[in-house]
């Protein structure tokens, strides 16, 4: 697509008579609407290139050569070029389109999903003619047909906009769909056998002008008319896609993408689509339920919330905060976690806390690594090291922003990956290592010495060349769960030393997980991207307490929990069971564990085991914020009512805590992110004003460039953490901040000219409610039972409690990466054992996958990948089965000849159906080496 | 009747009944120019001919030479595409040229190569021609083999190789830009120009000259005869000699090399050595003058010389030399449905005027032909017609990004303009006509005496 230049030089042109400024190289349909020129059109869309197909947005063009019938999609502006659109030949030949594009649509309009939001209606109410001059019969085609499981094309309606082919092929790069036969018989279709099996069919459904393609879980479900539309995030994965969610009558019934800039230009995946469907499913949890001998049976609130609290307060008083660990948290809201993280840290007072489950990366490196943003990653010119799972498949629109920096800006992708992945074809180098040893090859690479012996020499010069060329963006994430995430961990270190200008996009999956780590729900840290040791004092003012020590992470909890050391395990929305790499582990955590509580929307494998379930509001379903995978912070839309009694998140934080004594003082999300930004280092300055403001509608990056002061630069200069320009510019905060009562743009300048929170009468005002622990705490290691003590029944004096004085001592400094002392040893793998590596498939065994009637049929089967060279010497007849034992347990698998599985490897899939490589995986071991024998 | 005594610069092999073979291409002077280009300049060969004033045979009618020059300098690579899909109904003087003769296209691509700077040309030959492609096929073997293409041709260090590619029979692809896609792979739908002028952004997205295989079959001759010898022959802007595919109700339809500019539409269609006259004695109805996309001439028009801008002043043009003549006995509504249906049938379907129109049009002369026609429908067909190609005029404006659409207007235009009295007749009631049209041969009026020579 042609891009506006970024130059400031604007030139001149006509249009109607007026003149207009517009940017060198900008199309002139672009320019026109920028200054309220609507130019009617079909075909065109701003994120693809044009094709001057449908010629609706024909304008008389004159420059200098006589006015000529031009579209305007295809035409960049040039100086003194003299635009009309609306004389009479312009008007005639419009009309003519319209009237052509109609001569063979179907006025099935009352019955067409379209009707209501057509453009093609539309503009035929506008200006059509009132009765058609065609009288002849229309053109037939079967209707509707599926083209694939989700998407359903009527041909009959369509108008060969060619904006679905153009998607398919340019954006998506599943080229599946087509235009076939000639003339008036041309239609859109797939090829036989061939269905349009692609991540991405859905976005053709939303930029369809006519109701053509139609989406099968929304087919016949609505009339626009009656569709209420909410602005939101998705958080399917970690991308955090905008999108609007359209419900009616307490239901939702439809998500389409919203086109923000820097993150997803308007595509969704299919995933992150329909799975919303998953919340309508009858198998939400309605209630609480609490376990009664075996069974678990509904019961009140009240009541499940007092059994809840007292295993809490029994863990607390038979083995201290130690006792108490609580696992999950990706899938809340920020205040949900931010709420979370202060009951546990604060309230119980236990570090044993994380939000990954042993499949992500550790929180000090996420936290700490200098922070990209997509359009950073994706500059033009740019080198991207994916040190990642598979992008297509785990973090899909971050691979559609990806695929388009490498065709069309120049971007440089290098690869390092065990096998090939989806975007091996878009790499300028796909180097291979063993599962293990990506460190190796990154060493070899900043040596700039030759390629490591059997390397392919021409990808490691091209890969080493582009390093060197810079800047470079790394995206960092755990491929496989097979293997520790201590290889990967080394590989980001050497390049974060090696490199002058470096910076990371950690590609970690779960929704909400980045936001969950920056709300301090892992162990070590505190929110705001804080170490434990380092801002222990200050939230020790703020919370009146906080651990000690550092926790345990997933691993250390479940290890503990499996030998009788936890005595109450908390799962906030996790599955461990399902997630966790080492199955037998996790089972026996769960079984280990006195009393797991859990919060939850669905009774899952993990959830089904625990004795107090809690229903938990869902997607859509509560409102707050969100933080994708930049530290961008963006809102969330409540849309519907939680099924049954389920409540949000931070609601049962707060009503645990109560049941604990104390008062977490969050009363409403805004007052919840209010004390996040108040006492959060990295999220300073970034308003419930500011998020909610017009200006910030793409999200706002944490931290914020303004705040990150002198302590926060890193040696090169390079400030840590992403920075957004295209929300916070030069002024830092948008102006409209600046018209609200508390004058947040003013306390922003002062708490960044006095580096902290001190002396914001304004602002500590609006807290008035909060902190109340702080106000009646000022011990810092008064353990969680004596403060529930003290506070039993406070809740009623609430509003009594004198305005919360700040925390005394600086705002802890944000979070550095810290090399690994010692690197984990990777064994080396013996002649007569397989290197196990995992990968994961879009659709997979997943809880909002399975539950969500569109994508239930999707997941595919797991098969064991191996070399052809390797079955050859095991004997194997590729497809043949396989037995596959580690000294975890077996599983026996068919098999498939992959020549881009390296020799000594074997990929498996990821909660797919089949084999669970879950049986073979011993989280605490740095590798899986597994031992491979004919079934025969 | 002004037969002149022109030489015959690209048939002089058509009666020769192995002309086609390389042998005897050689033995008739062969492969002559090609030695001869090799000693010369790229810029004098380019030279030779600019002062030849070659039309390009086309369709278009643009200067050859003039366009050799549209590429931008300095960037490479560039190609040469030889457009030979020719589809158009009538037209078929570029399959005898490469059936016929095949080298002498082949030395004429080298030549232009040699003159362009192109190390790589391609033959795009429309699919149906069976026996062109075998023979095409077999004469750049054999070229080939005797070094006249490949590396290092002749000694020298000049080196052209030519991919022959078939068409998959779609009409579009005679237009360039059309042709490139297809060639590229993909479907075969014109580009928009601009920015897609093959000049500069042709195959490839590299300069790019597309040249028609008539066109370039002149090139040997010129080269061998200079371009002055050439441009004597001929008048106006209309120079050398042109071949002209006549058909219809002809006595001897065929192809014929007549002198550019000179001959007349009556020596076309009466001299014996050429059409010999009307089929059965009768009078003439119409004729298309070049190829199905041009606007109708008539009887008044028969005196016009075969000369580019005086048949275009005349509201019409000489295209692609396809002459189609129609008697008295013709059923002009199903004449134009015949044209009409043909350009529905062929549109690629990019843009919504031509895809959706012309479909629309073939379905109301369908419907007119079967006796079901309405008052209001000429008014209808006309203002569709505007609706493809604004204001009816010629050269027609567009609506469309190649000139398919408006290419359907023409024979409707012409016919109920002219015969508005035979549609009414078949539509049973006064059909008024409503809608202005501006082409100066829509609007001609048949002459009040009898043409001299009937």
């Amino acid at each position: 697509m042609p891009e506006a230049t970024n130059a400031t030089d604007t030139l001149t042109i006509t249009v109607d008579g007026k003149e207009i400024e517009a940017r060198p190289g900008e199309l002139l349909i672009d320019a026109a609407e920028r200054v309220g020129i609507y130019i009617p059109r079909f075909c065109y869309h701003p994120r693809m290139r044009p094709v001057g197909m449908c010629r609706m947005c024909l304008v008389e063009i004159d420059t200098g050569r006589g006015a000529a019938l031009q579209p305007a999609c295809m035409a960049p502006v040039a100086p003194g070029m003299n635009v009309t659109t609306d004389s009479r030949p312009v008007v005639k030949a419009q009309d003519g389109v319209l009237e052509f594009l109609l001569v063979n649509h179907p006025l099935d309009c009352p019955v067409c999903d379209k009707g209501g939001e057509c453009p093609l209606q539309d503009q035929t109410m506008a200006y059509g003619p009132g009765e058609s001059r065609m009288i002849e019969e229309k053109r037939h085609f079967e209707k509707p047909i599926p083209i694939s499981d989700l998407v359903t094309l009527d041909r009959e309606r369509c108008i060969l906009c060619d904006r679905c082919t153009r998607f398919a092929k340019e954006v998506a790069g599943d080229p599946l769909i087509h235009f076939l036969d000639r003339g008036g018989q041309t239609q859109v279709n797939t090829f036989p056998d061939h269905p349009f099996a692609s991540y991405f069919s859905g976005n053709t459904v939303q930029i369809c002008p006519v109701g053509a393609l139609t989406a099968t879980p929304y087919r016949f479900r609505a009339r626009p008319w009656d569709l209420q539309q909410t602005e939101s995030t998705c958080t399917s994965c970690s991308v955090g896609c905008r999108v609007v969610v359209d419900s009616s009558r307490n239901r939702m019934l439809r998500m389409n993408g919203v086109d923000i800039d820097p993150v997803n230009w308007s595509w969704l995946c299919d995933k992150g689509r329909f799975d919303f469907q998953a919340f309508e499913s009858d198998d939400r949890l309605h209630g609480p339920l609490v376990r009664r001998g075996s069974e678990l049976v509904p019961v009140r609130w009240s009541e499940a919330l007092n059994e809840a609290a007292s295993a809490i307060r029994e863990g607390l008083d038979r083995s201290g905060p130690a006792g108490v660990a609580v696992l999950g948290g990706a899938r809340l809201t920020n205040e949900a976690a931010y709420a979370w993280a202060k009951l546990t840290k604060g309230v119980i007072g236990t570090d044993h806390v994380d939000c990954q489950l042993g499949d992500g990366l550790p929180a000090e490196v996420v936290l700490g690594l200098p922070r990209a943003t997509i359009d950073q990653a994706c500059a033009r010119g740019g080198t991207v090291v994916l040190l990642a799972p598979d992008l297509k498949e785990e973090l899909p629109v971050l691979y559609l922003r990806l695929r388009h920096a490498v065709l069309e800006d120049a971007a440089t992708v290098i690869e390092l990956a065990p096998a090939a992945t989806t975007s091996t074809e878009l790499a300028a180098a796909s180097l291979r290592h063993r599962p293990g040893e990506q460190v190796t090859v990154v060493r070899a690479l900043l040596d700039g010495g030759p390629a490591p012996q059997g390397a392919d020499e021409d990808g490691f010069r091209r890969a080493a060349e582009a390093l060197r060329r810079g800047p470079v963006t790394v995206v960092i994430g755990r491929s496989s769960v097979a293997e520790g995430a201590g290889a990967v961990v080394d590989a980001a270190a050497a390049l974060l030393a090696g490199l002058d200008e470096v910076r990371f996009l950690p590609a970690l999956r779960r929704g909400n997980v980045h936001g969950a780590l920056d709300m301090g729900l892992a162990p070590g840290v505190l929110p705001g991207r804080t170490a434990l040791a380092d801002g222990r004092d200050w939230f020790a003012g703020e919370w009146g307490a906080v651990p000690v020590e550092p926790g345990l992470d997933a691993t250390g909890i479940l290890r503990a929990a499996a030998d009788g050391r936890i005595d109450t395990l908390v799962l906030l929305g996790a599955d461990p069971i399902a997630d966790f790499p080492d199955h037998v582990l996790a089972e026996r955590a769960l079984a280990g564990a006195r009393t797991v509580i859990a919060l939850d929307t669905f009774l899952t494998a993990s959830s089904s085991q625990a004795d107090v379930v809690l229903a938990a509001a869902g997607y859509g379903e509560v409102d707050g914020t969100t933080t994708n995978l930049e530290g961008r912070v963006s809102t969330l839309g409540r849309i519907v009512t939680p099924p049954g009694t389920a409540r949000s998140d931070w609601h049962l934080a707060g009503d645990l805590a109560r049941r604990l004594g104390a008062d977490l003082g969050l009363e409403s999300v805004e007052a919840t992110w209010a004390e996040i930004e108040r006492v959060a280092p990295s999220h300073a300055g970034v308003t419930w004003e500011l998020l909610t403001s017009p200006e910030a509608s793409d999200g706002v990056v944490v931290p914020l460039p303004s705040r990150l002061s002198a302590t926060e630069v890193d040696v090169e200069g390079n400030a840590l953490g992403g920075s957004d320009v295209s929300v916070v510019g030069g002024a830092g905060v948008p102006a409209a901040d600046v018209q609200h009562g508390q004058a947040a743009a003013a306390a922003v300048a002062s708490v960044a000219a006095e580096g902290g929170p001190q002396g914001e009468a304004g602002k500590a005002e609006s807290h008035a409610h909060e902190s109340a622990a702080a106000a009646h705490e000022d011990s810092t290691d008064v353990s969680a039972e004596e403060r529930g003590h003290d506070d039993a029944g406070g809740v009623e004096g609430q509003d009594d409690v004198p305005v919360a004085e700040p925390p005394p001592g600086d705002r802890p400094s944000l979070l550095r990466f810290a090399p690994p002392a010692a690197e984990p040893s990777v064994p080396p793998v013996d002649r007569y054992s397989l290197r196990l590596f995992t990968t994961r498939k879009l659709y997979d065994r997943g809880t909002l996958n399975q539950q969500a009637r569109a994508l239930r049929g999707l997941a595919g089967r797991s098969t064991a990948r191996v070399n052809p060279i390797e079955l050859a010497r095991l004997g194997v007849e590729p497809g043949g089965a396989l037995k596959i034992s580690s000294a975890r347990g077996s599983l026996v698998t068919a098999t498939l000849a992959d020549p881009d599985v390296p020799r000594g490897a074997i990929v498996l899939g990821w909660n797919l159906d089949g084999p669970d490589p879950g049986d073979l995986i011993d989280a605490e071991a740095p590798v899986t080496d597994v031992r491979v024998e004919t079934t025969s | 009747m002004t037969v002149t005594d022109a030489p015959r610069i690209i048939t002089s092999r058509f009666d020769v009944a192995d002309g086609f073979t390389i042998d005897r291409y050689e033995a008739t002077g062969g492969y002559t120019a090609l030695r001869r280009v090799l000693s010369m300049r790229p810029d004098e060969v380019a030279a030779e001919v600019k002062a030849a004033s070659l039309l390009g045979r086309g369709g278009a009618g643009f200067p050859a030479g003039v366009k050799w020059g549209f590429c931008p300098p300095g960037v490479w690579p560039r190609y040469l595409v030889v457009n030979g899909d020719e589809s158009e109904p009538g037209t078929y003087k570029d399959r005898l040229l490469m059936e016929k003769d095949p080298h002498q296209l082949i030395e004429g691509v080298l030549i232009a190569c040699y003159a362009i700077g192109c190390a790589q040309a391609f033959l795009y030959v429309r699919g149906e021609m069976a026996l062109a492609q075998e023979r095409i096929a077999q004469a750049l073997n054999e070229a080939y083999a005797r070094g006249y293409v490949g590396r290092g041709i002749l000694g020298s260090d000049f080196s052209v190789d030519v991919v022959l590619h078939w068409g998959a029979g779609a009409y579009i692809v005679g237009e360039e830009t059309a042709l490139i896609e297809s060639l590229e792979g993909n479907r075969g739908m014109p580009r928009l120009k601009p920015p897609f002028f093959p000049a500069a952004k042709g195959l490839y997205l590299q300069p790019t000259v597309v040249n028609n295989v008539e066109t370039l079959a002149n090139l040997p001759w010129i080269v061998g005869h200079g371009g002055a010898a050439f441009a004597a022959l001929g008048a106006e802007t209309s120079r050398g000699t042109r071949l002209f595919a006549v058909s219809g109700h002809v006595k001897r339809p065929g192809v014929y090399e007549v002198e550019f500019g000179v001959t007349t539409f009556r020596d076309l269609l009466y001299s014996p050595l050429y059409g010999g006259g009307i089929r059965g004695g009768r009078a003439l109805k119409a004729f298309i003058p070049g190829g199905a996309s041009a606007p109708w001439f008539f009887e008044e028009h028969v005196d016009l010389p075969l000369e580019a801008g005086a048949v275009g002043k005349a509201g019409s043009m000489l295209g692609s030399g396809a002459v189609v003549v129609m008697d008295e006995t013709t059923d002009v509504v199903k004449a134009a449905l015949r044209l009409v249906r043909f350009f529905a049938r062929e549109s690629c379907g990019k843009c919504t005027p031509c895809r959706e129109g012309t479909g629309w049009l073939e379905k109301i002369l369908q419907r007119i032909d079967s006796g079901l026609g309405r008052p209001s429908d000429l008014d209808l067909l006309l203002d569709i017609c505007d609706n493809i190609s604004p204001s009816i005029t010629w050269p027609p404006k567009q609506t469309t990004i190649c000139p398919l659409g408006p290419s359907a207007v023409s024979p409707i235009a012409s016919a109920v303009l002219r015969f508005r009295d035979e549609f009414e007749a078949r539509i049973g009631a006064p059909a008024p006509v409503t809608v202005a049209v501006h082409g100066v041969a829509y609007n001609s009026k048949p002459p009040v005496e009898e043409p001299v020579g009937a």
